[in-house]
Parts: structure tokens; sequence; C-alpha cells
């Protein structure tokens, strides 16, 4: 099937991007949106033209590298499908996809689709561990955790990290991402020590970022590879509220972004 | 050599007021207070069926509570200017935190009343003025005399101007769609969700608006209609 990409070509942060429309005509339908991509960049090398710069790592859609809008969506059209996992079946013959890279101001611009996301590393450093005891290794049962609270946890645990959520929401809103964060580790009883500090300081971490405010409309959810309810969010609140009452005194300190 | 270029430096403190979080649960929290107001609003103005003399003593009975009624209004002040505070800054924060926009954007799962929320509160904001102006000040009172304690002879007159009356409509409609979105989203914003209580949540947050349009907009069609006079 032939199929025309227009892309957007950037070659760094302060250069001056703009689209360019690539024809591929040799698109085979059970090919991924990346290895379309990578067959786009053997004729562009071949040509001597810059190759279309994106981020991929597993391209079994679990590790969260890959992502860029896809006609407006991300991650494409296919509900709970990253880019890389994206088949070119969806498509019909004769299409044209528009691929931009996410936008944010957290995520800063890289190269062409690439943007960097240590925003979200930063997120995770504030509050996302827990403390173990070292020594021997505790008998598996002595922390008995329930059916319902382990799924709970284990959903949002599937996050990949990938920036959808952000590049979804209309606002620049990572809270999709952060509440998956929080949910995951504070609802386990494991997770329970750092429960308020870890609220309070991945708040306050995704506020440094600038990321933008929620306004609990979902389009994060929808646009997710991997499923993360909107109910994460509201956990988020949750502890978040609990713990602005509790620790009033005892705000941590967020990194600044740029570092 | 200095690593300062590399370590993670410290910025200062986010405090409630400070993160986009703190400032939505206060956008909850009187979101929900101005919702209890509209409410109560609708079932005092409801009583306009019932003839002046009953709508005439209750406009009485509120004037009559004295102190308590200016506490109550000094209150809604309050949350208004809370509600709005709130609104702008993250406004300017969202717009911050996208400096460069998307060539193509769908929405794929967001309600239409949603996203609009950013013109539907002002657009009601206006309307809150002018309707204060307009029934509580008598300031403005287009075509006919305001009567001060006549609160039925006034809402009859006030609305017999047709372009009143469809301004009404209009802002009333449009507090409907912002509370539609805004009913649910307050429970989202404090942290309350459940998997199974939340799309109920969100279907009865659209009829309990669906109802306040109708309850509001019944009295300027009425009178339009002749049926109050
Ligand atoms: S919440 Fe979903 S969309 Fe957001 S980073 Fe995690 S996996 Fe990606
Ligand atoms: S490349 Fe790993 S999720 Fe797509």
């Amino acid at each position: 099937m032939k199929l025309t990409l227009k892309i957007w070509r950037q070659k760094n942060v302060d250069a001056k991007g703009a689209f360019v429309r690539y024809p591929v005509d040799d698109v085979d339908p059970e090919m991924s949106m990346l290895e379309c991509l990578d067959v786009l960049n053997e004729t562009l090398i071949l040509k001597g033209e810059e190759p279309v710069a994106f981020e991929h790592d597993c391209r079994e859609g679990i590790c969260g590298s890959c992502g860029f809008m896809i006609n407006g969506e991300a991650h494409g059209p296919e509900k709970a499908t990253t880019t890389c996992q994206l088949t070119m079946r969806h498509f019909k013959d004769g299409d044209e996809l528009t691929l931009e890279p996410w936008r944010a101001k957290a995520f800063v611009f890289v190269k062409d689709l690439v943007v960097n996301r240590r925003a979200f590393d930063h997120i995770i450093e504030a509050g996302g561990y827990v403390s173990v005891s070292t020594g021997q290794a505790p008998d598996g049962n002595t922390i008995l955790v329930g059916k319902e609270v382990a799924d709970t946890s284990m959903d949002a645990a599937a996050c990949i990290g990938c920036g959808a959520c952000v590049a979804a929401c209309p606002n620049a809103s990572a809270a999709l991402f952060t509440g998956a964060k929080i949910t995951h580790l504070g609802t386990l009883p494991q997770g329970e020590p750092e429960r308020e500090r870890r609220a309070l300081g991945m708040v306050a971490q995704m506020n440094a970022e600038e990321f933008g405010s929620c306004t609990n409309i979902g389009e994060c959810s929808a646009a997710c590879p991997k499923e993360i309810p909107l109910e994460v969010i509201a956990n988020m609140n949750r502890d978040y509220v609990c713990a602005s009452f509790r620790r009033r005194d005892d705000l941590p300190t967020p990194v600044t972004p740029g570092s | 050599m200095s690593n300062a270029g590399v370590l993670p430096q410290p910025a200062s403190p986010v405090t409630f007021w400070q993160s986009t979080n703190g400032k939505k649960i206060v956008m909850a929290v009187t979101g929900c207070i101005m919702f209890l107001f509209v409410t109560g609003h609708m079932l005092g103005n409801l009583q306009i069926y019932d003839g002046p003399a009953r709508l005439n003593a209750y406009g009485h009975l509120l004037h009559s509570l004295g102190e308590i009624l200016w506490i109550i209004r000094g209150v809604m002040a309050l949350t208004i200017i809370l509600h709005f505070t709130a609104t702008i800054q993250l406004a300017l924060a969202t717009n911050r935190a996208r400096p460069v926009g998307y060539s193509r954007k769908e929405s794929i799962n967001s309600s239409y009343a949603s996203r609009t929320m950013y013109w539907s509160g002002p657009i009601v904001l206006a309307f809150v003025i002018f309707h204060l102006l307009h029934f509580t000040v008598g300031a403005i009172h287009p075509h006919a005399q305001f009567v001060e304690g006549d609160v039925y002879g006034n809402v009859v007159a006030g609305f017999q101007v047709w372009y009143v009356s469809v301004w009404y409509i209009i802002a009333v409609s449009l507090l409907g769609l912002h509370l539609s979105h805004g009913i649910s989203s307050m429970f989202q914003s404090v942290g309350l969700a459940h998997p199974r209580i939340s799309p109920l949540l969100k279907f009865a947050a659209n009829a309990i608006a669906a109802v306040i349009v109708l309850g509001y907009i019944s009295i300027p069609i009425s009178v339009l209609l002749g049926i109050v006079k």
C-alpha cells in the first residue's frame, strides 16, 4: 500500500521546524508504524538525506520509549496500543498520516519526533520508591495484600511512562502519569510509610516541571496505551489533600526542572 | 570542576495554593458551594407558580434575615472570587505548559462541556453581575419600573422584555453545561472516585444539570407565554 507521511522535521530546539511530506510506496500492511519509518529512513539515507529521528527500544509495547502524535492522536487511532505496536493495516491505501512530536513545555524538544521526558524521571525521583529493610529476605506472606488492592496497584503499575497522557491532554497535564505512580506504590502496605511524602513530593515536582493543571476531562486515559484509569488522579488528589494537611509544616523541596 | 550543571538544584517548596492540585481542590469546594446556592435559589424561584403573595413573602423573609443575609452574600462573594482567581491562574499556567501547539489535535474522549469550561464560566459570571443589577439592585431594568419588594412584579415585568428572557435562557443553559462537568469533576478533584460509582456520578451530574436548567428557564418561558402574569 501507498502512504504519505507528513512528518515534523526540526534539527534541534533552536532551529525552525516544518512539516515535510514523504511518499512511501511499499508499505506492508503488517508493518508497524516504526517499521514504516525505518523503510522511509533507508530511502532517505540512500538519497544522502538526514533520516527522521524517533525514539524506540523494545518495539513490544512495554518500554515506553516510542510515541508521537499520529493524525492528532497520541500513539495513533488504535485503543491501548503504543506507536511501535500500531500496524499499518489500520490505515487505508493512499492515506496521509501527520506525525508530530509530543508538545509540552516540560518535554524539551530534541529532534524531529524526539522529546526529552526527563521531567518524568524527576517526578519518579521525588517519591517513586519504597523503603525495605536489609538483611534476610522476608517471608513472602508476612504482609498480606488484598486482591482488590493488588489489582489497583498492578493496574497503575502498568504505566510505561511514555508521555502520551501529557501529549493528549489539552492542558499538557501530567496528572495521569503522576497519579499512576502514586497509586501504584501508595495503595500497597509496602508503600504506606512514605505515602504522604510521596504525594507531596511528586505533586510538587510535577508542578515545578510546569505541567498544566488537570481539568478532569479524560483525554489522557483514552490515549494511554496501558489504559490507566482516571481514578488514579483522584487517588493522587486524595493523598495530596491529606498529606498537605498533616505535613503542612514539612513540605518537600522539588528540584529545578532544568537540572 | 564544578558539578553544578549536573547535580539537581533544589527549588522552593510548592505550597497548597501554588500547586495546581491545591487550586483545583479550592475550585471544587467553591464550586460545590455555588452549586448548592444555585439549587436553593432555583427552589426559591419556583414559588412563583404559587402566586405573588407566596413569592413576595419569600423575598421578604430573605430580606428580614438582616445580618445573616449579608454573611451569606459575603461568603458567596468570597467563593466567586476564589473560584475565579484559581481559574485565571490555572488558565495562565496551562497556556505556559504548551507554548507550541499541535497542527492537528483530535478530542477522543472528553465531553463538549468539559472542554468549554473556560468559556461557559466567564459568561455565567457576566450574567450573574447583570442579574444582580437587574433583580437585586434594580439598576438595570429595561422597559419597566423596578418596585423594591415586589419580587413577583419585577420578575414578570423583567421577563416580558424578550431579549432579557433570551439572554437569561442562554446564560442558564451555559450554567447547566458548566455544571454537567463541574458536578462530577469536583468529586474527582478532591479525590473521591470509584470505578463503579464514578460513571453513575457522570450520569447523575448531567441529569441534575438538566433539572436545574429546566427549573430556571421555565420561569421566563412561562412569562413570555403568558402563563405567569
Ligand atoms: S499514564 Fe499511560 S499515557 Fe501516561 S505515561 Fe503512563 S502509560 Fe503513558
Ligand atoms: S518501543 Fe518500547 S513501547 Fe514502543
